[in-house]
Order: C-alpha cells, then structure tokens, then sequence
C-alpha cells in the first residue's frame, strides 16, 4: 500500500505504530501521489464526504428531539422549527443537505462516466460508488417520510406498493414491509430506524471506496496511467487538499444559500400538511433527485414491467465496465462518444423533467423516448461505439504535452484546457 | 475555460429551476405582492404583524386552530414583539383548560403567555362538522403548505367573486378565482371596515388581507429574519474565507509547472 517505510520519529509513536499502523495510514494518505492534472470534476469526492458528514452530525442532533410516531412526527418537526435553538437551522442543513448530496453525487457519477474512471482497473471502485449511491437513495426515501407530512406518506405509499408487484409474494411482501395493512406508525417506525442506519452502512462503503481508489490511484482527466509518484503526480497533501477545500467552500456558498434564502424551494408545499391516509395529492411527486427514475417507473403501462425497469436503469450501471469497449478512458479523446454522453446527460435530465409531470400526453411520449434511450445508450452506443470509434492522439504522459507544446499542438491544447 | 464544463453547469441550473412545475389548467397566477419579506434582507413590517394578529384573532380564529403557536411567541424577536404586559393581557383574554386538578378535574383558566394558541374546536371533527364538511386547515404553517406562499394567501382572501355564468354552486361553496377549482367552502369573511385598528390603519379588504398573510407568514417562518441575518453573515464569512483559501491554493501550487 505504501511506497515507502514510514518510521514516526517519536519512540511512543514507533511504539504505537508497531501496533497499530495508524501512523503509516496517515503519512500513505498525506504522500498519496495524485495525478497533477485533476481538474474541479474531481473534487466532488471530498465534497460528497462532507455531505455524509453533515447529515450523520445534524441527523444525530434532530433525532434528538424528534419522535417517530404517527400522532407526533408532524408536531415534533414543528417543535424543532420553534422551540428547539437553531432547530431550524440544523433541520434546514439536513432537508437542504439532502439535496446538496445527490446534487454532487451526480456529478461525481458523471465526472466518472466521462473520464472513463469506472474501467479497468477501477471497476470496483465504481461498483462500491453505486451501492452508496443505491443505500443514499433508500435512505432519502425514508427521510423525507419522517415529517409526516402528505407528500411523506403518499411517497411512501407508492414507493412500498412497487413491492406488491412481484407475482404471488407481493402482497404479502408489501405488507411485511409496512408492519400493518397501510403505511402507519410501524412503518414510520422502521423507517426511521433504518434512515439512522444506512448512513453508517454508507461511511462503511466510502471508507472501502477510498481503500480501493488507493490501490490504482485516481484516474486523471487525460485517462492515461501514470507512474507514481512521479513528476506527473504530486502529494495529496497539500495540493489536492488544498484545491479541495476551495472547491468545498464554493460548494459550501451554494449550500448556505438555499439553507438561509430559499430553505424549502427543493421540498414539496405538500409536506406542510400533516399525512392524511383519507386525503391523496393531486400529483404525488418524490423527491427532484429520484424523479428520472420515477418517469422510467411511469413510462410502462405495466406495473410490474416498470419496477423490473427502474431497478434495471439502476443495476445497467453495475456492468457498465464491461459494456464499454473501448480502450481509451477519457471522453476528451474519445469524439463519439463524447456526443453521445452529453446526449445522455440531457437525456437524464429530461426524464427528471417529465417525471415531475403528469404522466399523460406528450409528457407520457416523452418518458417513453427518454427511457428508451436511456438503456439504448449503455446497451448498444456504449458497445458499439467503443469498437468503431476512431479515439484521437493521446499523450504519453500528463506532462509532456503540456511542457513541451510542441510535438503534437492540436493534442496539447486539449489537454491543457482540461486541466 | 473548459466549454463542456459550463454547458454543464448550465445544465444542472436549467435542471433544478424546472423542478417544481405542475399546475392545474383552471388557477390563476395569484397576485404578486411587494413583501417586506421577501429578498436576501427581508424583514416584517411589525405594525402589520400587530394589525394581523388583531385580523387572526377576531376574524380567522373563530374557525381556524393555529396549534404550533403559543402566546410567548408574540413577544418574541422577529415576530409581532408585542411588550410583555400585552403578551400577559392577550393571553389572559382566553379561557384555557387546565388539568386534571387534584379531584381529578379539568378547569377553567385565563391563559398564560407559555400556553398554546386556543383551538377554536375540540378536535378536528368538530371542526369539519361545523363548517359544512370542510376542515378550517391549521394556520400554524399554511403559507408554507400552500405552492405561491404569502401571494397565494392573500390572492385567496380578495379572490371572491360572483361565479361566472353557467357555474352553478352548491350551498355554502363560493367562487374564488384563485382557488385550485375555483370552489371553496370559506366564505368571504372580508368587509372593508372589518375590524378596528388601534393604529388608525383603514381596515380595507386589500389592508387587512395583507396584514393577516403577513401575520401567517412570520406564524409559519417565525426564524425568518434571524435566517436572514444569520445567512448574509455566513455568507460574507465563507466568501472571505473562499478568498483566502483561493490565494494559499494559488501559492501552494506556484511550487509545480500546473497550473490550478
């Protein structure tokens, strides 16, 4: 794991490293050579071990005061708007939070899909990448349940009935899963049992993620391999800490803004009003970052064929390594394939779009469209393209073509405005 | 700099601002108030928070509960700060039950400023059975619960109209154009000259529509001026902060041929 022998200086310390090795892991992550080139898509890494960090210490605090019980969720949220010191603020940090999450956890995930870093060898890196994002999203679900409010409950109805699609089992399953005949005070009560675990499973997975990103190394923005350490590299700290942190911090202005200025602009109005089982919305709508899935989900007519749908557009991704077939990592060599990945990004965007609309008319046609393309996208672009793509000239290092300029221009200046 | 990167980030803004669509065909845009506020610095304008409460009190109140407020809260900071001695006085003009006593008894007593606003009814039953099987909903967060807030609010309260030939309505619906469906169960309980405002406001419908969404809105958001306050704070703080840190990455990067 580490390049070199690290000996503390101090005998107590060389006495508790023998030990343990918690020295030797803290000079590795000090010294972890990182490619130099890293531009500001791959600083969202730290920004997502901020958000866990924020949600799992204001968690902490709100689950405090708040009490999981159909008759009193709703007011105890309330109590902690008003009468619990900077209640409101602690909750809005973590409402917003959520939101901040997926928002990076996105771009991360398409950081990734244009540079190429889920392929070999960092597949599993990107397999750990998708189960946090799979345990975010359960654990999202089952917070925005817990105000209570009508948009909690009827998420959760919707939500919890995809299981009874499943032939024969369904009910029963989906009945298991409530504690009760509806969504009531049991399922409130699990639900928020596990929303307070998952984030624990989470911290488990990023540690695991960031072990298996040590192994490799990062993938870089020209996608090459790089010796390491070498002058193409330089010490995570203080370089990428460093850039991090200022990446963190513009990151950190966004955040506070929507927590001070417009706290519930990303939540539902629905939600201000206490969970009603006899009372349903006019549109029930789930959360903005879950809503592409929502639109797949409502695409098909069939109820079991769109749960199979929404969990393939999610599971398509865990074998996304191996559907690219193309050697080269980064998109910026790759000029296909760089069309069809911003075809995707819009693609995605659309079925978030249409997802928060009524599923009828052109919304409906839309929905279709979009999660046809969707799977056509890493079913048959990402294979076929991959063999038939001629990729341009890449550099062999990350440091020639921009030291020297000269040999391959058009090849240097691409790079450059990369990095 | 990097083209695809500001397409991006392009992307992303035009993704979140198209998130909360959704409207039925037959509503009307409600009206777009000036609110005090509203904006990165807005605060309540307090004598219309007083003229609110007096609204809330003698004319809303007799239907709808506003359960999450207690009395204390209109002496608080950033609400209608009335001064102690009014606090005391508007919470003892309520009879509040208390108990059980010592025989087991409930009883009767004036309220404290620690006690929670008087439900007008008993339990939402007896709300709904005697306003014709509609629920006066909670006011505590109702600007909250509402898509358009404050303006939807107060569009609401001066939204009645006769309704439009061929709409036949049943007893005890009005015709509000702003409503989702246009029919709704409250009646117009706005006259101009309503209520008597101890300020000499002229109590208009216009006058006291606003005031009293004003009041529902500081009810529903009662931090919002310290949020306020506490955010131009933040943010001026993280701004200098992210000025800092951008010069020390700057200087720690000049070390290498990159740049950052």
């Amino acid at each position: 794991m580490s390049e070199h022998e690290y000996t503390p200086k101090s005998k107590a310390g060389k006495w508790f490293n023998d030990r343990l090795p918690l020295l030797t892991l803290g000079a590795h992550l000090t010294d972890y050579p990182t490619p130099k080139n890293l531009n500001y898509w791959w600083t969202f890494g730290g920004i997502l071990t901020f958000c866990l960090i924020t949600q799992i210490v204001t968690g902490i605090v709100l689950a405090m005061h708040y009490v999981a019980h159909a008759d009193l969720a709703f007011a105890s949220v309330e109590h902690i708007m008003r009468n619990v010191n900077y209640g409101w603020l602690i909750r809005y940090i973590h409402s917003n939070g959520a939101s901040m999450f997926f928002l990076a956890v996105y771009i991360h995930i398409f950081r990734s899909l244009f540079y190429g870093s889920y392929k070999s060898p960092r597949e599993v890196i990107w397999i750990i990448g998708l189960m946090i994002y799979l345990l975010m999203m359960a654990a999202a679900f089952m917070g925005y349940v817990l105000p209570w409010g009508q948009m909690s409950f009827w998420g959760a109805t919707v939500i919890t009935n995809l299981f009874s699609a499943i032939p024969l089992v369904g009910d029963s399953i989906t009945t298991w899963l409530w504690g009760a005949y509806s969504v009531d005070n049991p399922t409130l009560n699990r639900f928020f049992s596990l929303h307070y675990l998952i984030p624990f499973l989470i911290l488990g997975l990023v540690v695991l993620h960031i072990w298996a990103l040590h192994v490799p190394g990062n993938n870089n923005p020209v996608g090459i391999d790089i010796k390491k350490p070498s002058k193409d590299t330089v010490p995570f700290h203080p370089y990428i800490t460093i850039k991090d942190a200022f990446a963190l911090l513009v990151f950190m202005i966004i955040f506070a803004g929507f927590v001070f200025f417009t706290p519930n602009v990303l939540g539902h109005s629905d939600n201000y009003i206490p969970a009603n089982p006899l009372v349903t919305p006019a549109h029930i709508v789930p959360e903005w970052y879950l809503l592409p899935f929502y639109a797949i989900l409502r695409s098909v007519p069939d109820k079991l064929g769109g749960v199979i749908l929404m969990f393939s557009a999610i599971f398509i991704l865990f074998v996304l390594p191996w559907l690219d077939t193309s050697k080269v990592r980064s998109a910026v060599y790759r000029p296909i394939y760089r069309q069809f990945f911003w075809i995707l990004v819009i693609d995605v965007l659309v079925l978030g779009y249409v997802g928060a609309m009524p599923a009828e008319g052109i919304y409906l046609v839309l929905a279709r469209v979009g999660t046809i393309y969707y799977f056509l996208h890493f079913i048959v672009v990402m294979p076929v393209v991959g063999f038939l793509e001629k990729t341009d000239p890449i550099p062999m290092s990350i440091s020639e073509p921009v030291l020297s300029g000269g040999a391959e221009p058009s090849v240097a200046r691409k790079v450059n405005e990369k990095i | 700099m990097k083209r695809s990167n500001l397409r991006l980030v392009y992307l992303i803004i035009l993704f979140i601002i198209s998130l909360r669509p959704i409207q039925s065909a037959e509503m009307v845009d409600p009206i777009k108030v000036d609110w005090s506020f509203k904006g990165l610095t807005g605060t309540f304008d307090r004598a219309s928070l007083q003229r609110g409460f007096q609204v809330y009190k003698e004319v809303c109140s007799s239907c709808h509960s506003m359960q999450y407020l207690s009395y204390r809260n209109l002496g608080e900071k950033g609400g209608p700060e009335f001064s102690e001695e009014e606090v005391k006085a508007i919470a003892a003009s309520f009879e509040i039950q208390d108990g059980p006593d010592s025989q087991g008894e409930m009883f009767e007593r004036p309220g404290r400023p620690s006690d929670k606003f008087k439900n007008p009814y008993p339990n939402v039953q007896a709300a709904i059975a005697a306003n014709g099987g509609a629920y006066p909903p909670d006011m505590s967060v109702l600007v909250k619960a509402r898509k358009g807030g404050a303006n939807y609010i107060y569009s609401v309260l001066v939204g009645y109209e006769d309704p439009p030939s061929g709409v036949t309505l049943d007893d005890g619906v009005y015709y509000n154009k702003y409503m989702i469906g246009n029919k709704i169960k409250m009646p117009n309980n706005l006259s101009d000259g309503l209520v008597e405002y101890a300020d000499g406001t002229a109590s208009t419908v216009n006058q006291m529509a606003k005031d009293v969404t004003t009041f529902l809105a500081w009810a529903a958001e009662p931090e919002l001026e310290e949020r306020h306050k506490t955010g131009v704070k933040v943010i001026i703080y993280l701004v200098l902060l992210t000025i800092l840190v951008y010069l020390s990455m700057k200087k720690i990067w000049s070390r290498i041929d990159t740049e950052v």
